[in-house]
This record gives structure tokens, sequence and C-alpha cells, in this order.
């Protein structure tokens, strides 16, 4: 059976990773090549790259760090931020990204998702989407989760899929940042609706929430920033942990 | 030098660095000479079997890795160990190359428990039933990154590792001769993956 990922994400501000750097142990805690090699090291099962930069400059040096990472991190590379025509999609596989995940660029323009699958591939489109309870709905929220579209996220995710999304990364707006769990109920309720993997984002806080996640079917992999990049928890400790409690993990 | 086939099909960036991370030279080419040159080929691929076929088809090459076939290894990966095989079912019924006996088959017709996702995609462990020097470097029940919905079928006596996707022993290693095949991507899967490229080129 396919193991559990664990994948850590790096948010990518100017050539810098931005979001909970408070990394001990590297030379420059902040530079995402130095931090993709210490996650290769750790038994990371998948490294998510955010570039969250408004300049072309600071996109460019994006590119520049992906193609670096590439170079010589093996595992594969899923690269989100800022993606909204298919020359996005083109721009950063080109530079060594597997999977390409888009947010705002979908609400914006929903036949990018079905576009890119007919180009590149079902498996290369991730569909990544930042969800909040509002009047009793999973509201489907835009722009890095500060605008309310009105959309239901389940049907959203349901429409995607059927348009050859891939996967979904399911952010509880909800459990972020709060390290008190993951949004199992969201995600309880997107599992039963959608069939393709599921990637459980937003309030991990110790190894137990890791292994509740992965006692609910249908979730493929959590995925975590700061209480990474802080080394709260470290990734190959984690993965002991729930192989202990016959969770099926690589190490 | 390790000549990766260069016809239009897949992204060879990951491909290519992980072989030069081993300090071997790798070059993505589609010239005839460069191939038979060559002391080991890749043949990469990713995307739909009959898309695939056509272009690879349209190089004209298919002789000329038939040639080469004889004379050093090869090595098919994802979509370009499918292309290895008599033929594939993946939309309609199409002609491989025919270097391994086998065909390619839909995974979700085989798979009971419907519950189970289609691609499989992600990290599994292989199982070596046959020891082989491609295996020099990893030890039994690695894990292994694929990406796939189709998969490898009545090719037993060549199958080298297989990894368990509920009821089905998905064919992930094979080999026939000069021709080895893996149905996840090496370059892909971390050092376990290294370690097979590694192995590759030192056959």
């Amino acid at each position: 059976m396919l193991a559990k990922r664990i994948i850590p994400c790096l948010d990518v501000k100017d050539g810098r990773v931005v979001k909970g750097v408070n990394f001990t142990g590297l030379q420059d805690i902040a530079n995402p090549v130095e931090m993709a090699r210490f996650y290769n090291q750790s038994s990371a099962d998948e490294l998510v790259f955010y570039d969250i930069t408004a300049s072309v400059e600071g996109r460019n040096l994006f590119t520049d760090i992906l193609q670096q990472v590439a170079r010589e991190i093996f595992i594969p590379l899923t690269v989100g931020g800022g993606i909204r025509t298919l020359e996005d999609f083109d721009r950063v596989l080109k530079c060594g990204a597997d999977k390409v995940s888009v947010n705002s660029g979908a609400i914006a323009n929903p036949s990018i998702i079905r576009e890119a699958a007919k180009k590149y591939g079902d498996q290369c489109v991730v569909l990544s989407m930042d969800v909040k309870r509002v009047d009793g709905q999973f509201r489907l929220f835009a722009k890095g989760g500060r605008e309310d579209t009105g959309i239901d996220a389940i049907k959203w995710a349901v429409k995607a899929v059927a348009d050859g999304a891939g996967e979904v990364v399911l952010n509880s707006i909800d459990t972020d940042g709060v390290k008190n769990g993951f949004d199992i109920e969201m995600l309880d309720e997107l599992a039963s609706k959608i069939h393709v993997p599921i990637i459980a984002s937003g309030g991990a806080g110790n190894c137990e929430h890791f292994a509740e996640l992965f006692t609910h079917a249908g979730i493929d992999a959590g995925l975590a920033a700061s209480i990474f990049h802080t080394r709260q928890l470290d990734i190959r400790e984690l993965k002991r942990f729930l192989h202990d409690r016959g969770i099926k993990v690589r190490i | 030098m390790v000549a990766i086939v260069d016809y239009g099909v897949g992204n060879l960036f990951s491909l290519s660095c992980s072989l030069k991370a081993l300090g071997l030279e790798a070059e993505v080419t589609g010239d005839p000479a460069k191939l038979m040159a060559a002391e080991r080929i890749i043949l990469p691929g990713v995307g739909a079997f009959a898309d695939a076929r056509q272009k690879l088809d349209a190089t004209g090459l298919v002789p000329v890795l038939r040639e080469a076939a004889k004379q050093k290894p090869l090595l098919g990966i994802c979509l370009g160990m499918q292309l290895l095989f008599d033929k594939s079912f993946e939309y309609g019924e199409h002609t491989g190359l025919g270097f391994i006996p086998g065909q390619v088959v839909d995974l979700r017709n085989d798979l009971t428990d419907k519950r189970l996702k289609v691609p499989h995609m992600g990290w599994n462990s292989l199982q070596i039933c046959k020891e082989d020097p491609i295996f020099r470097y990893i030890e039994n029940e690695a894990y292994v990154y694929y990406v796939h919905s189709y998969y490898a079928q009545n090719c037993t006596e060549n199958t080298l590792a297989s990894s368990q996707y509920g009821n089905v022993n998905v064919t992930g290693v094979v080999r026939c001769g000069n021709v080895w095949g893996t149905q996840f991507h090496p370059e892909k899967s971390g050092d376990t993956g290294l370690c097979i490229l590694k192995a590759f080129a030192e056959l």
C-alpha cells in the first residue's frame, strides 16, 4: 500500500523562506535551497514551494531557486503561488517542478484546471483551497484567505476533480495556526465526495495530530510549515511515531 | 555516457540532473549516432501510451533502439518502461516495442477495492523477487515513487520486483536481457532511486 506522506511547505518571498522560520543548525536559516537539503535528509516525502512574491524580480529569483533545488533534491516538488495561466505551468515545470498547485488562479479562471490537465496530465494539477466555515457552510476563500468567494468549497473541489485536478490540498482557515489538530470534520466531508489524494493542511501541532489524521479514510498526506521549520516537530521522529502506531510511512 | 532519449515526451530535467548528481555524464539526445555511441540508454516517458509511441515513431529512432538494446543496457522509466512491452490497452489497443513479453493494462479494472485511488500515486515499498545487479545498492522493501494508472501484466518471468496496491501486484522492475524497466520514477525516489540509477550505470 501507499505510504502516508509528510510534506513541508516553504513560503518563499524574494528568494527567502519567510513563514515561521526559526531554524537551528543551518548556516543560512532562511535559504530555501538549504532548507530543501535539510528536509530531503530528514525523509520528507515531497516539498511544496509557495511563491508569495509580488515583483518580477522576486519571481525570477524564485524560478532560479526552484532550479537549484531540482538539481539536487530528487523527491517530488510541488510549486504554487501566482499560477494563473498555462505559461505559468510551463515556467515552473521547466524548472523542475513535478506538480503545480492552483488556488486563486483557478477562482479567477476556472478553465485553467481543465486546460492544464489536458496538456500536462491530471497528476500534474493540484487544486489548493483555503476554506472557512461561514453560515454552516464550508466556504471557499480567495487571496490567501482574505476574501470570501461565496462558493461552496466542497462543490468547488468536486468540479475541479471532474475537470482533471489530480490532487486536492485542503487548508482549513479555521484550524490554521491554532496547532490544535487538523480540521477532521472538514476533511472527512471532502473525502466523502472526491476520489483523488487529499492533502490536509492547517492545524498540525504534534505527532498525535498526524496519527489521528491518518486514521481517517481518504486522507493521503499531511502538510505543515512552521512546526517543521521551527523544529518543533522533526519529520524523522514523527515518522517513527506513526510507524510505531501501525501507519505505513516511508522511513 | 548515458543517453536519455529525447522524443518530445516529458520533462527530462530531473532525470538528467540525477545522473549528473551521481557524477555521470548524461545527455538528452535524439541523435542516432549519439545513441549508438552511448554506453547506456534511458528511455523516459510520461503521458499517454499512444501519443508517446507516435512521437517515438516520428523520430525514426525505433530501429536504433532495437539495435542498441542488443548491445548495451537500456532502461525504460514509467511510460518508457510500458513502451518496452508487446502492447498496451490504454485507450484502445496499441503496439509497443516488444523488447519484453507482456502487456500494459488498466490498473482500475483489476483493483477489487474500488476505494483505492487511481493513479497509483505516491511512495510504495518494493518487494524484490529476483536478485539482480540493478538492486546492488538498495535493500528489499525500499520505498520508490510511482505515478501511473496502467501497469504491466503477463510478464512474471521477467519481473524482478513489484509493489502491492490493494489486491494487485504492481510490476515495479522488469528485465529481459539487456533491457530493464522501472514503473516508478527513480529520479524522484530519493536516495533509493539514485542507487538504482547508479547500479544501472555500472551494469
